[in-house]
C-alpha cells in the first residue's frame, strides 16, 4: 500500500466520523429516554426541569446542539459527561488503556490458539485430530463471549477459585502508575509481581473474548491450509522431501494467512465489541463497561464519545490489517 | 534429519508452551481469598459516577448513597430504622412563627486532612445547594432557604415558607456538608480527583468503576468504626456478585436474586440477612382511557392477589401494603387496607358492561429486570386480571424511557414502577407521587390536589399526619394508584461479622462489626 493510499484512506476517515457522528447524535434524541427525566427528583417544578435542561445545553434544538458538539469536537473537546461530571474526553482516555491492554491480550490469545489448533488440525488432514480440531472450533465457536464469561466466573472463579473474577487490580495492592497502561507500564519497568497480578486479572476476560475468535479463525486458517497444501509448490516441497511440519510452517502457513488475516481484522473488531458485556460481568473499568453505564443513565455526552471512539478504534484496525494484508500479499503491494 | 529437527523443534515449543501454562495456572492458584482481620470487602451493585453527593445524576440516585454516607456528614442523620438522629448538626427546629429555622453546627468535627468542620461550610453547603447553577436536583428544597448568620456555631435562616419536611430532608438525597475552603481551592475537577469528607472514612484510592478502597477516620466524632479498611467493588452483575460472596472475594454482597440468596445463605461460611426496605412495588394508575372509570381501576385493584405474588414469585421476600406507606413511614394507617376479591372484580367490570367474553382493553408498562421479577409480577398480574375481565397488553421498556413518559405524563393507563423514600415522610411517597402538579405524578384529579394541597405547609404535626392517612384512604378507595409490596433487601455476609440491615436500604460499613 503506497504512502498515497494512505493518505488517501486517511481522508475518508473524516466523513466516516462525521456520519457516525451525525447518526448517533439523531439517534440518541430519538430514542425515549434523557438523562434531565432522570434525574429529575419528586418535587420538581416545570421551571426547575428547564433549569437543569440549560444547564446540560438541552434546551436548544438538535441542529444547534449538533453544532455546538461538533465544533467542540474539531477543538478536541468532547464535552462534559453528564453523569460523571467530567471531561469526555479524559474520562475516555482514562478508560480506553485498559480495554486496549485486555483486547490484545484477548488477540494474542486468540491468534496462539488458532495457529496451534489449525496447524495440529492441518498436519493430519484426514486424521482425528482434524476432526476434533474442526469440532472443538465448531464448539468454542459456538458460545458467545459473555456466556464463556460466566462459565469461566463460575467454574475458575467458584467452584476451583484460581483466578480473580473482577477488576483490572486487587484493591489491597497499593500502586503507583504514571499512565493508565497498567501492564505496559509494569512490563517496562520489569515489574515482575505486577504484571502476574495484571495477567491473573485479565486471564478470564480476555479468554472469554479470544475463544469465539479463536473457534472462527482456526477454523478459516485450516481451510486456508488445506487449500494452500493442494498447491503445486507444496506438491513440489513433498516432492524434494520436505518434512511436514517444514511445508506446513515455511511453505504454506504465509501464503494461507493472507486470506485469514482479512477475516481476523473483521473478528478483532467484533472482540473490541464483546469488551462491552465481557467487562461489564467481570467489572473491567475499560470503556465498554463505562458504555453501559453511559447508555442505562442517558448520558449523551459520554455515549457520543465513546462510539465516535469505537469508530476510531475500528477504522485504525482495518487500516492496520489492510497494510499487513498487502505487506503479506505480494499481488496487492503492486 | 531436518524432518525429525522440525517436529521435535515444534513439539519443544508446544511442550514450553504448555509448561508454562501449567507454571502460570499452579502460581495463580494463590489467589486472594476472604479478607483478613481489618479489611471489609463489599461487592457492590453500583459503581460511583461522581464524589459530589450534591450534584447531578448520582446525587439523586439512591443506591449510592450508602457510599456518600461512609465519607460524607449529612445535616441530620437516620438509624436504621430510619428515626432520625444528630448529623453534622445537633439541634434544629423553627421558629414559634414558622419564619426562621435555627441549626446548632457540632463541635469537634473534623474534614479528612484534619481542620475542623465550621459554621461556614454548613452555611455554604446550604447555599450552593440552592444555588440553582450548581445543578443540585434538589434545589427547589434548599432554595427555599434564605439570608443566613450565625452567632458562635449556631445558625439562624429566614424562610420563604413553612415546611416541615425541610429537617427531614436534610437526611435525605444532596444534604451532605462540603468542605467550602478545600472545595474553593481545588474546584469541581480537583473534588472529583481528591475528594474530601468528615465522615467516618476517608478516600485512600479509587478506581473508576472498579473499587473505592476507604480508610478509617481516626478524628471522626462519631462511633470508631470496626475495620480499618473498607473496599467497595463495584460488581454490577448480579451473578459476578453472587461468585463473589461464594468464592470468598467478598466479604458482603447485596442486590442478588432471592433464589441464589436462599441457597448461598444454607452455605457454611455464608450468612444471610433479609429486612423489609424503604421501597415500594407500585403500579402507576393514569387518568386516560378507560381509567377514568372508577369501575375499572377497582376491579384491577380488587383483582390482584398481592400475597400470591409475594410469596410464590419473591419466596416470601416482600410486604403486601395497600398504600404508599411502608409500615416504618410516618404516616403509615394498617387500616387502610384494599381486599383481594375477584368476585367484586367481576362485579364491578360487570356495572360497566365489561366480562371475561367482553373484556376491558389497556396496555401495562414495565421494566424488565430493573427490579426484582418486576417483569415476572406484571405477567402474574396480568394473568389475574384475565380472570376477571381485563385484558392488559404488556408493554416492556427501559427505565429511561420510563422516566421521560412519567415527566411528560405520557405513560401507558398502567405501569409498574417502585418508589423509594428513605425519610419516611409522606409528603416524599404519596405527596410527591400522587399530587398533579409534580413532575413524577401520573393521577392529576382535582379531589386529590385538594386534599393534598393545604398539607404541604401544615404546621400542626399531628394535624398534617392525619391529613396524609386521609389522602392514603381516599386514594385506596378509588385505586388511584395500585401500590403492590415492600421491597425486602437481601445481604449475605462471611461468617465472623455482623451486619446491621437498614430500612432505608444502606448497606454502611460502619454499622458493620465482626
Amino acid at each position: 500500500m503506497s504512502a498515497g493510499h494512505i493518505l488517501q484512506r486517511l481522508l475518508l476517515v473524516i466523513p466516516t466520523l462525521l456520519g457516525v457522528s451525525v447518526v448517533i447524535f439523531v439517534l440518541l434524541r430519538v430514542v425515549p429516554g434523557n438523562p434531565i427525566a432522570m434525574m429529575t427528583p419528586p418535587g420538581a417544578s416545570a421551571e426547575d426541569v428547564q433549569q437543569l435542561k440549560a444547564l446540560y445545553g438541552l434546551d436548544k434544538g438538535v441542529v444547534e446542539q449538533y453544532m455546538i458538539w461538533l465544533g467542540g469536537v474539531a477543538r478536541g473537546d468532547l464535552g462534559v459527561s453528564i453523569s460523571l461530571r467530567q471531561n469526555v474526553g479524559e474520562l475516555i482516555l482514562g478508560r480506553l488503556p485498559a480495554t486496549l491492554e485486555l483486547a490484545l491480550i484477548a488477540t494474542l490469545i486468540a491468534s496462539s490458539l488458532c495457529l496451534l489448533f489449525a496447524l495440529i488440525g492441518s498436519y493430519h488432514p484426514r486424521g482425528l485430530l482434524s476432526k476434533l480440531v474442526d469440532t472443538l472450533a465448531s464448539a468454542i465457536q459456538a458460545v458467545p463471549d459473555f456466556m464463556w464469561g460466566l462459565m469461566f466466573i463460575f467454574f475458575l472463579g467458584v467452584i476451583w477459585p484460581l483466578f480473580p473474577i473482577s477488576g483490572r487490580i486487587n484493591p489491597r495492592i497499593e500502586h503507583n502508575f504514571s499512565t493508565q497502561f497498567y501492564l505496559f507500564e509494569s512490563l517496562l519497568t520489569l515489574n515482575g509481581p505486577m504484571i502476574v497480578e495484571l495477567l491473573r486479572h485479565m486471564f478470564l476476560p480476555s479468554m472469554a473474548l479470544a475463544l469465539p475468535m479463536a473457534g472462527i479463525v482456526t477454523r478459516l486458517l485450516k481451510t486456508s491450509l488445506s487449500e494452500t497444501l493442494k498447491q503445486e509448490y507444496v506438491t513440489m516441497a513433498r516432492a524434494r522431501g520436505f518434512s511436514r511440519w517444514h511445508i506446513l510452517l515455511k511453505e504454506a502457513l504465509r501464503n494461507a494467512l493472507i486470506p485469514t488475516l482479512a477475516l481476523g481484522g473483521v473478528q478483532l473488531t467484533f472482540l473490541l465489541g464483546g469488551t462491552v458485556l465481557v467487562e461489564r460481568i467481570f467489572g473491567y473499568p475499560g470503556i465498554g463497561n463505562m458504555a453501559i453505564t453511559a447508555v442505562i443513565q442517558r448520558d449523551l455526552p459520554l455515549i457520543q464519545g465513546l462510539v465516535l471512539t469505537f469508530a476510531v478504534l475500528f477504522i485504525v484496525i482495518n487500516l492496520l490489517v489492510d497494510l499487513l494484508y498487502s505487506k503479506l500479499n505480494p499481488r496487492v503491494q503492486h | 534429519m531436518n524432518n525429525h529437527f522440525l517436529t521435535a523443534r515444534f513439539l519443544k515449543l508446544f511442550n514450553c508452551s504448555a509448561a508454562a501454562v501449567l507454571l502460570g495456572t499452579l502460581a495463580l492458584t494463590s489467589n486472594v481469598q476472604a479478607a483478613d482481620d481489618d479489611t471489609l470487602t463489599i461487592a457492590y451493585n453500583v459503581t460511583l459516577p461522581s464524589w459530589d453527593p450534591t450534584v447531578g445524576l448520582s446525587a439523586v440516585n439512591p443506591t449510592i448513597q450508602s457510599i456518600y454516607k461512609t465519607v460524607f456528614d449529612q445535616y441530620i442523620d437516620q438509624n436504621p430504622d430510619l428515626s432520625f438522629k444528630p448529623g453534622l448538626l445537633t439541634d434544629w427546629g423553627w421558629s414559634d412563627d414558622k419564619s426562621t429555622i435555627s441549626m446548632t453546627v457540632r463541635e469537634g468535627a473534623f474534614w479528612h486532612d484534619g481542620s475542623p468542620v465550621t459554621v461556614d461550610d454548613v452555611m455554604w453547603s446550604l447555599q450552593r445547594a440552592g444555588n440553582p447553577e450548581t445543578g443540585n436536583p434538589i434545589q427547589f428544597v434548599w432554595g427555599k432557604i434564605g439570608e443566613m448568620s450565625a452567632e458562635g456555631n449556631k445558625i439562624t435562616a429566614k424562610m420563604e415558607g413553612y415546611d416541615p419536611s425541610l429537617f427531614p430532608w436534610m437526611a435525605f438525597l444532596t444534604a451532605y456538608i462540603m468542605p467550602k475552603d478545600y472545595f474553593e481551592k481545588v474546584g469541581v475537577d480537583g473534588f472529583e480527583k481528591a475528594p474530601m469528607g468528615s465522615g467516618p472514612y476517608m478516600l485512600d484510592a479509587f478506581e473508576r468503576d472498579s473499587f473505592i478502597r476507604l480508610k478509617r477516620f481516626d478524628k471522626y466524632w462519631g462511633d470508631k468504626p470496626e475495620f480499618e479498611t473498607v473496599i467497595f467493588k463495584f460488581v454490577t452483575d448480579a451473578s459476578s456478585r453472587v461468585a463473589e460472596i461464594e468464592s470468598g472475594s467478598s466479604d458482603i454482597t447485596i442486590e442478588v436474586p432471592y433464589e441464589q440468596y436462599d441457597r448461598l445463605a444454607e452455605i457454611e461460611g455464608i450468612n444471610g440477612v433479609t429486612t423489609p426496605v424503604s421501597d415500594i412495588g407500585m403500579i402507576f394508575i393514569n387518568d386516560v382511557g378507560v381509567m377514568e372509570d372508577p369501575n375499572v381501576r377497582k376491579a384491577a385493584a380488587h383483582a390482584i392477589n398481592k400475597n400470591a405474588i409475594v410469596e410464590r414469585l419473591l419466596r416470601g421476600y416482600g410486604v403486601p401494603i395497600d398504600t404508599l406507606q411502608a409500615p416504618e413511614y410516618m404516616a403509615y394507617d394498617a387500616s387502610i387496607t384494599v381486599a383481594y376479591d375477584p368476585e367484586l372484580s367481576i362485579k364491578l367490570l360487570a356495572e360497566s358492561g365489561y366480562s371475561k367474553d367482553n373484556p376491558v382493553k389497556f396496555k401495562i408498562q414495565t421494566t424488565r429486570g430493573f427490579k426484582p421479577k418486576d417483569y415476572e409480577m406484571v405477567q402474574a398480574i396480568v394473568g389475574m386480571w384475565r380472570k376477571v375481565g381485563i385484558e392488559a397488553e404488556i408493554e416492556v421498556y427501559e427505565i429511561a424511557k420510563h422516566y421521560e413518559l412519567r415527566a411528560t405524563d405520557t405513560l401507558a393507563p398502567a405501569a409498574f414502577y417502585n418508589w423509594g423514600n428513605s425519610i419516611g415522610d409522606p409528603s416524599t411517597s404519596t405527596g410527591f407521587a400522587m399530587f398533579g402538579p409534580s413532575p413524577h405524578s401520573t393521577w392529576d384529579t382535582d379531589d386529590v390536589d385538594g386534599m393534598i394541597g393545604p398539607l404541604w405547609g401544615e404546621s400542626d404535626e399531628a394535624k398534617r399526619i392525619d391529613g396524609w392517612k386521609a389522602v392514603d384512604a381516599h386514594i385506596a378507595e378509588n385505586a388511584y394508584v395500585i401500590p403492590l409490596l415492600q421491597y425486602v433487601q437481601p445481604i449475605l455476609f462471611r461468617d465472623g461479622i455482623n451486619v446491621t440491615p437498614h430500612v432505608a436500604n444502606f448497606v454502611l460499613p460502619q454499622l458493620v462489626t465482626r
